[in-house]
């Protein structure tokens, strides 16, 4: 709350420098607008923005900073005693962390002796009861690493709201007084919203740092505990909680390729045909009604196909195919997961190729008719060819979106890895459940999870690895587009 | 001439009538291409539709709802043993306090419709296990209302409720150990008298999500709240970034590698899994910056990452639209270049940004993947509180918690994942039809 009224004091201090910057403007041209270098509210945006940017910024920095030093300090002061053989000191101090913030919540103020164990458990009791629930009894040295940790984020607080107060007087200050008649606001004001532009457009520059970053922070903790080799060559994938677990990433993109060779095999050939159709053959009515019938199936969120999958197309399959084929009689299956990705893909496929078929010109096709080819052959033998490069930059794309999808494989494909011990047949066998990378980053980060642990570290490691071959497809995409694709000028 | 004619009349190769082998089989090649093409598009449109139907289907059951309703006597020696109506006191009277008198209560409904069928157990169990909870918060609010014998509407049994939907059959009822077909009957004749109804559930939107073992009173309020609170944290960071860096890459940036990196990025991180962007937020969100799990916000500032190169790409298109004539006579009327931007360019490329702003915010809304690793796949039962403080409460998001009742093992959440997703497509339709109106309305051909 009291950083609401920092915000509050701050926003109130720029406002106040808007009106004072401005009318000392005025009264330093004698109130003769036109003798000003600037439009009046200029000075005033002048003040307000030197009172806020650097207070804003200050208070960014100090709220990013001031979690990471207490910890470090409170953390180095914990004896060794308080960390048991069973735990870790990061735990430990994620205990410290929430008695520190239940005994904000509770109010309680420190008892004049040493904490003795009654109280301990009295206190334990009352946090239960303001809902921060403990697993053990809390140890004296936790209780007290507690207290300090409050007392330092306290005192932290009050230093905060000094030091972005003063910045703030200060930079209204510093602007106010530079404030004449002749200071080219404008030109001042107009290169700190420039400077804002450059902030935001180098936002994307740090999600994908950030992105990148995290991951392989996380994946060097998971490859220091597990070799890389067995990550990456391993064959079997069979987590275990309690250690010494295989996992390997071969029979989860087993399962993500097959899949998404269905999806593929379901989304490009139908993709393709209705571009074709709706850009060569179509009526203008017809092709003002079928485009966007296909386009909504864009606009659907994956989790409805993934309903779809789970509740509709599922059991179809095991009730009409699998079981009378005796291929198998789960519902779930890559055949599911990839009959329903297709459908989702066709989108994809049939809106980028349609454009592209539109852009060969004219006086090709006219080319062809005029030799006496039939419109089907000129569409094989001239269009096909001329749009080759953006139709499989299009469907690299597809491929792309099918590897990384998640909530289809989810609920449409099982949770079970391919095994490669039990032999090829049920390997490629479509109607077996098989899990994919995305499904298992989800069910290793979801649930309880223990950041020390190889099991949970592997999905950051799943992650990146998925990362780089989406990232992969997109780019080689891109390059076969730009590298092959005819001028026609 | 006259050798012509005789060539002509030698032995012509082709009629115009009669087409000969090869142009049959060239024109069969040709409507056979034709009827790919047709078949393609049907297949697609019959799968658009088979899957609208599907969840129709499954999902229509889950805004209709059955009510039983009984005359409930209010005793006072159970509910108010004092008899002095002190809120506070009657608060220690457990739901276990109630249910008693929706036992008797149901007996005396069986007695006087003269209702018998033989083999009947547990009649109250036709009552939804809510309905103490719900008893009780009545009598709490209204404590001068004890001792009177009062009409309450209970939710049925999501296997009563089941029945009237088809899910639950006399045979099935005979294998389940939560309902017997002597209960069923006694649904029946019920209904028959007048006492249990299936109506429209307008609640289904509104209620909290229920236990495992309560699926007729769950519903989607928390989770309409969440994904509202969410869009707002998407909408007020997204949009303000968005149109800033699009602003700076058609109107200031120069040709640079900065820039070249900045497009880069841009155009890879629309492409980059969903998913990875959940792991980003667990890392940098969570485990770094140490905000809350289940929250809003993180999933607002997850979503408002993913959404941004979908609300700058076109942004930026509907920048470029904007002629250079307008931003010339700008310039020309003296006019800096800041404001012939925020004064001419930004207001006229408004209804372009703002329909792309639309469409990324449905693909925000329907976005499931990366909420699940932030954790907002929690139990959570409690409304979050008003903004601001309510975007650090736990809540989950409409598309979450169609994946949450997927995971319940009562078939009655199937049906109530199918109603959730249809309420989430309705959002989305609103959403796309404004986009669309908003195009075709303000969009200008220069």
């Amino acid at each position: 709350m009291t950083l609401t009224w920092l915000v509050l004091a701050v926003l109130a201090l720029a406002a106040v420098g808007y009106v004072m910057g401005r009318s000392r403007a005025m009264a330093s041209a004698g109130g003769e607008i036109r003798a000003l270098h600037s439009l009046p509210r200029y000075y005033g945006w002048n003040v307000a923005l030197t009172v806020l940017t650097p207070a804003f910024g200050l208070m960014a920095l100090w709220l990013l900073i001031q979690p990471v030093f207490i910890d470090a300090r409170i953390s180095s002061q914990l004896p060794d005693a308080a960390v048991s053989e069973t735990t870790t000191r990061s735990l430990v101090m994620s205990d410290v962390r929430r008695v520190a913030e239940g005994l904000g919540q509770i109010g309680a103020s420190k008892p004049e002796s040493d904490p003795d164990e009654e109280y301990l458990s009295d206190l334990k009791s009352r946090l239960g009861g303001a809902g921060v629930a403990l697993a053990s009894d809390i140890d004296p040295a936790v209780y007290l690493a507690a207290e300090r940790y409050r007392a330092g984020t306290a005192i932290g607080a009050s230093l905060m709201w000094v030091a972005v107060l003063a910045v703030a007087v200060g930079g209204f200050a510093v602007s106010y007084l530079l404030t004449n008649k002749d200071f080219r606001a404008r030109n001042t004001v107009e290169r700190g919203i420039l400077l804002v532009l450059i902030a935001a457009a180098s936002i994307a520059i740090l999600t994908t740092l950030g992105i990148i970053l995290s991951m392989l922070f996380e994946t060097r903790h998971f490859f220091a505990d597990h070799p890389w080799q067995d990550f990456f060559l391993g064959t079997v994938w069979s987590p275990d909680f309690r250690g010494d677990s295989q996992l390997a990433i071969l029979p989860l993109l087993w399962g993500t390729l097959y899949i998404s060779l269905i999806a593929l095999l379901v989304a490009v050939p139908i993709g393709l045909f209705a571009a074709i159709y709706l850009s060569e053959y179509a009526t203008p009515r017809v092709r003002a009604l079928a485009k966007p019938a296909i386009e909504v199936l864009a606009g659907i969120p994956t989790i409805v196909y993934g309903l779809f999958a789970l509740i509709t197309i599922g059991p179809m399959l095991r009730d009409y195919f699998a079981q009378p084929l005796g291929l198998g009689d789960s519902s779930s299956s890559v055949m599911t997961a990839g009959l329903v990705m297709g459908i989702m893909l066709i989108p994809f496929v049939s809106s980028l190729s349609d454009d592209i078929i539109n852009a060969v010109p004219q006086s090709l096709r006219d080319g062809s008719y005029g030799l006496g080819a039939t419109q089907s052959e000129t569409i094989r033998q001239v269009i096909i060819p001329a749009a080759l490069p953006g139709i499989v930059g299009a469907i690299l794309l597809a491929a792309s979106r099918a590897i990384g999808e998640t909530m289809i494989v989810v609920l449409g494909a099982g949770a079970a890895a391919a095994q490669f011990d039990r032999g090829i047949g049920e390997l490629v066998n479509p109607f077996e459940a098989m899990t994919t990378v995305t499904v298992k980053i989800v069910s290793q980060l979801t649930g309880d999870t223990d950041f020390a642990s190889p099991e949970t570290l592997v999905a950051f490691a799943l992650g990146l690895t998925l990362f780089v071959i989406t990232l992969g497809l997109n780019v080689l995409a891109l390059w076969i587009v730009r590298r092959y694709r005819e001028q026609y000028e | 001439m006259t050798d012509m004619t005789a060539g002509a009349s030698a032995a012509p190769k082709s009629s115009l009538l009669a087409q000969d082998e090869r142009t049959r089989r060239r024109n069969a090649a040709e409507a056979r291409f034709k009827l790919y093409g047709v078949i393609a598009i049907t297949l697609a449109i019959v799968a658009l539709l088979f899957l609208m139907v599907s969840i129709m289907k499954n999902g229509s059951g889950a805004f209709f709802q059955t009510f039983v309703t009984l005359e409930v006597e209010l005793l006072e020696d159970k509910l108010d043993k004092n008899g002095n109506r002190d809120p506070a006191e009657m608060a220690k009277v457990t739901t276990f306090g109630y249910s008693p008198l929706i036992k008797d209560a149901m007996a005396k409904v069986v007695a006087d419709n003269g209702i018998e069928i033989d083999g009947l157990k547990k009649p109250e169990d036709l009552i939804s296990k809510e309905a103490a909870a719900q008893m009780r918060n009545f009598v709490l609010a209204h404590p001068e209302m004890v001792g009177e014998t009062r009409p309450f509407e209970f939710v049925a049994s999501g296997r009563i409720d089941g029945y009237y939907k088809g899910r639950v059959t006399m045979e099935s009822a005979a294998r389940d150990s939560n309902i017997s077909p002597e209960q069923l009957q006694l649904a029946d004749a019920l209904k028959a008298a007048g006492a249990l109804e299936t109506r429209f559930n307008w609640s289904f939107i509104t209620w909290p999500d229920a236990s495992e073992n309560r699926p007729e009173v769950s519903g989607l309020g928390v989770a309409i709240i969440g994904s509202l609170y969410m869009m707002l944290v998407v909408l007020a960071l997204a949009l303000p970034i968005g149109v800033a860096a699009s602003i700076y890459l058609e109107e200031f940036a120069p040709k640079n590698r900065f820039t070249d990196l900045i497009e880069v990025n841009i155009s890879n991180l629309a492409a980059v899994p969903s998913i990875v962007f959940g792991i980003l937020g667990l890392a940098i969100f969570i485990n770094f910056a140490g905000l809350p799990q289940s929250a809003p916000i993180v999933g607002g500032l997850v979503l408002s990452l993913m959404t941004l190169p979908r609300i700058i790409i076109p942004a930026r298109a509907a920048i470029q639209a904007v002629p250079p004539s307008i931003r010339e006579a700008a310039l020309g009327v003296g006019a800096s270049k800041m404001q012939t931007v925020f004064h001419h360019v930004l207001p006229l490329a408004a209804p372009g940004i703002l329909t792309g702003l639309i469409i990324g915010l449905a693909q925000a809304l329907g976005e499931t993947a990366p909420l699940l690793l932030i954790g907002m796949v929690a139990f959570v039962r409690e409304y979050p509180a008003g903004p601001p403080e309510g975007l650090f409460d736990p809540a989950t998001a409409l598309p979450v918690q169609v994946y949450n009742w997927t995971q319940r093992a009562d078939p009655a959440f199937v049906e109530r994942a199918s109603g959730a997703i249809i309420v989430l497509l309705v959002f989305l339709m609103v959403m796309n039809t404004l986009a669309i109106i908003l195009r075709s309305r303000f969009e200008r051909r220069w």
